[in-house]
């Protein structure tokens, strides 16, 4: 018999007690929901502002027109050399004017040390964010791999503002994360941190020492967060 | 059960190591700072009493359904990851664990394994395993990495390194990280470890993680952290191997957020951590980066112990966020290296005995004033002090026949400690003895032994009055 079927056969042979009910989840959020007023679209974007902000993350209002630009002010600003991105945002980053773009277009395997000590800065798409706890919604796939948003020192996000949620069961169930998650899906809020010295607040532990979220409103949008 | 429990510091020491860290001023303040600062924490996310109340429901009910069902689970999660490409493997005890990880390791000719925090992995003792397998298994969680660079143990499952000072971590890494010059700048040691360990992400062949929850029927991992230790050892190395308790498996998706939510609040006081990552496989064809192979070991090493008794499955409820440990009286005071145990405080006291067997562990429960704290602040409602009590109770007691005995049955039965609870029961079941008795020991007062056991070990002697109480209340009554 198999290490696996011993421990099967031990948990079977335990008095099976009561069996709850499933969990209701959906009704646990029902009833909060209830208590509270109706979120809006406007006071989502507030709050996850905030929220983003005291992760210590940056957020900066764009527009789906103008954040090339914007990218390019921040990456001037930053002193940033090299910008890693995926191949389908380099035609309008090269439009924007931004140098030292590199494409990631091959396994890492391939320049690693690379990656690790001479990309500056990453730009990554978002499937979304959450309000409540100001958190990004990261979904890698073969243009936007993994560990874009882990290696570069700073980290550029674009999120729509469309997108926010206003808890993370939201996000999940609303866009039907069972169904189909990617093989390393992240929620990310704010830049990598310890507190493992002294219970001292660190910035920059292993992963993006910082998070600027380019948070995408429509026309008008900006001035009511303002 | 026949696995040899695995310790390098006997539990039973623990009331000399208890009285050594009592001693110890600058190990107390700081474990008072600390707790202070994450009970602080914890108390301002959790404003609404009330709302709190039905959160830790919430979470109790999950993980006692996810319970019920963790064998039905535990397939259903082995199905779904190795559809993903995932390798499942199970452990029955730490040796077992231990083979199956040095062996995938030495398959990949394996110098350097980096590690993601896991505490499964302090459990089984992995690192020492490694070491005399002639391979390194680097911590590179900050915490951990600073007390393994110190050849110490944890002190507290979510702040590794809490009993030290950072004069003590500029002078550690001053001596013993090649290049680093003293600095006690809390930014400057983090860039430190941050420098050393960047490069051995980059070069280790295994990455190492453990698991916050596993998700059934997507065969997800889910790891809770806020560094990017965990991501890094999770996607850079080619190989990633997580290792999990059987206990940690949830059915579904939707099960997650309410658990998580509660644990980073409880754990640090923070309403989501930096990184949440959930894992459903190595690399797809087409994908450039992550590990090309992927393997969970699946740990049982006691658990299936605790599953077994239905007031001890509670045990398994836990999602080990340290709640019990700040608030325990017992634990501010002597810190996390007194216990001897992988698991300290409150959830150790419970965890161990199943780990360990109570004959290395029967000691550890008696360590709680039963005050109630660890219960009242646990999110799963782990009902912690009834569990120390009824541990207590199996350290004294034989089973009842035809009842399967825990590993350590019984082994802090004392001949001396059964004789003086049959004289006991003898005197309060017979009123001539029990009257007998009681004149002696008033009229006899003088005679009481100066020293009595346990009791004068910190108290003054205890002295009969000199007439019984009945005695007392008859006079009082013909006044």
């Amino acid at each position: 018999m198999s290490a696996r079927d011993r421990i099967l056969q031990r948990l079977c042979a335990a008095a099976p007690g009561i069996t709850p009910l499933p969990p209701d989840v959906h009704a646990f959020h029902a009833a909060s929901d209830a208590e509270q007023p109706a979120s809006s679209h406007a006071a989502r974007i507030k709050l996850f502002c905030e929220k983003m902000a005291f992760w210590h993350g940056e957020v900066v209002p764009a527009t789906h027109a103008n954040w090339p630009q914007k990218l390019r002010e921040l990456c001037a600003a930053k002193g940033v050399r090299s910008l890693l991105h995926a191949e389908p945002h380099a035609t309008v980053l090269q439009a924007a004017g931004i140098g030292g773009l590199k494409p990631y277009d091959r396994p890492v395997e391939g320049w690693k040390r690379d990656l690790f000590e001479n990309t500056d800065a990453s730009l990554t798409s978002t499937r979304g964010g959450i309000a409540e706890t100001g958190t990004l919604i990261i979904w890698p796939d073969a243009s936007e791999p993994r560990l874009m948003s882990l290696v570069p020192p700073i980290h550029f996000a674009l999120l729509d503002a469309r997108q926010l949620y206003d808890n993370l069961f939201a996000a999940m169930t609303d866009q039907g994360w069972s169904e189909h998650l990617p093989t390393n899906a992240l929620l990310v809020s704010g830049p990598s941190k310890t507190a493992d010295i002294q219970v001292t607040l660190a910035y920059g532990a292993h992963g993006p020492k910082e998070l600027i979220v380019l948070l995408l409103l429509e026309e008008g949008e900006k001035e009511d967060l303002q | 059960m026949n696995a040899t429990p695995l310790q390098f510091v006997p539990a039973s020491e623990f009331k000399q190591r208890a009285a050594t860290a009592v001693a110890n001023e600058h190990l107390r303040r700081s474990f008072r700072g600390a707790m202070d600062f994450l009970i602080g924490k914890r108390a301002a996310q959790f404003p609404d009493a009330a709302l709190l109340e039905r959160q830790r429901a919430l979470a109790e009910h999950i993980r006692k359904y996810s319970l019920a069902r963790l064998p039905d689970l535990l397939e259903q999660l082995e199905r779904k990851l190795t559809e993903n490409g995932v390798q499942v493997h199970w452990a029955e005890n730490a040796e077992q664990a231990n083979r199956i990880i040095i062996d995938i390791a030495r398959r990949h000719s394996t110098k350097l394994m980096v590690k993601g925090k896991s505490m499964v992995s302090e459990e089984i003792e992995l690192n020492h395993a490694m070491a005399d397998a002639g391979m390194e298994a680097l911590e590179s969680d900050m915490g951990e990495y600073i007390v393994q660079l110190d050849g110490e143990k944890p002190s507290h499952i979510i702040m590794p390194a809490i009993h030290k000072t950072k004069e003590e971590i500029a002078r550690l890494f001053a001596a013993k990280v090649p290049g680093a010059t003293y600095t006690d700048s809390v930014d400057e040691l983090i860039g430190i470890g941050r420098a050393v360990l960047r490069e051995k992400f980059m070069t280790a062949e295994i990455g190492l993680s453990g698991v916050n929850f596993a998700v059934a029927e997507t065969g997800t991992l889910c790891l809770v952290e806020n560094e990017g230790n965990g991501r890094m050892c999770t996607t850079v190395p080619d190989v990633h191997i997580a290792i999990t308790g059987i206990e940690k498996v949830v059915e579904k998706l939707e099960h997650v957020p309410p658990l998580f939510g509660l644990l980073t609040r409880s754990a640090t006081g923070q309403a989501i951590t930096t990184y949440f990552n959930l894992i459903s496989g190595p690399r797809k064809p087409g994908e450039k980066d992550g590990p090309r192979e992927m393997h969970l070991v699946l740990v049982d090493n006691g658990r299936t112990q605790a599953y077994r008794d239905e007031q001890l499955r509670s045990t398994l409820q836990c999602i080990r966020c340290g709640a019990c440990m700040n608030h325990c009286p017992v634990y501010t005071r002597i810190g996390g290296h007194a216990y001897g145990t992988t698991y300290p405080g409150p959830i150790g006291e419970i965890l161990s005995p199943h780990l360990l067997g109570l004959a290395a562990t029967h000691v550890l429960p008696t360590a709680s004033s039963l005050c109630g704290a660890c219960g009242e602040v646990c999110p799963v409602k782990i009902p912690i002090p009834d569990l120390l009590i009824r541990l207590r109770a199996e350290a004294q007691h034989d089973v009842p026949p035809g009842h399967t005995p825990m590993l350590g049955q019984g082994a802090a039965k004392s001949g001396l400690m059964d004789a003086v609870w049959s004289g006991w029961a003898a005197l309060y079941t017979r009123p001539a003895l029990y009257r007998a008795f009681g004149w002696l020991a008033t009229r006899f007062r003088a005679l009481t032994p100066p020293l009595q056991s346990g009791w004068t070990v910190s108290r003054t002697p205890l002295k009969p009055a000199k007439r019984t109480l009945h005695e007392q209340m008859a006079a009082r009554e013909r006044r």
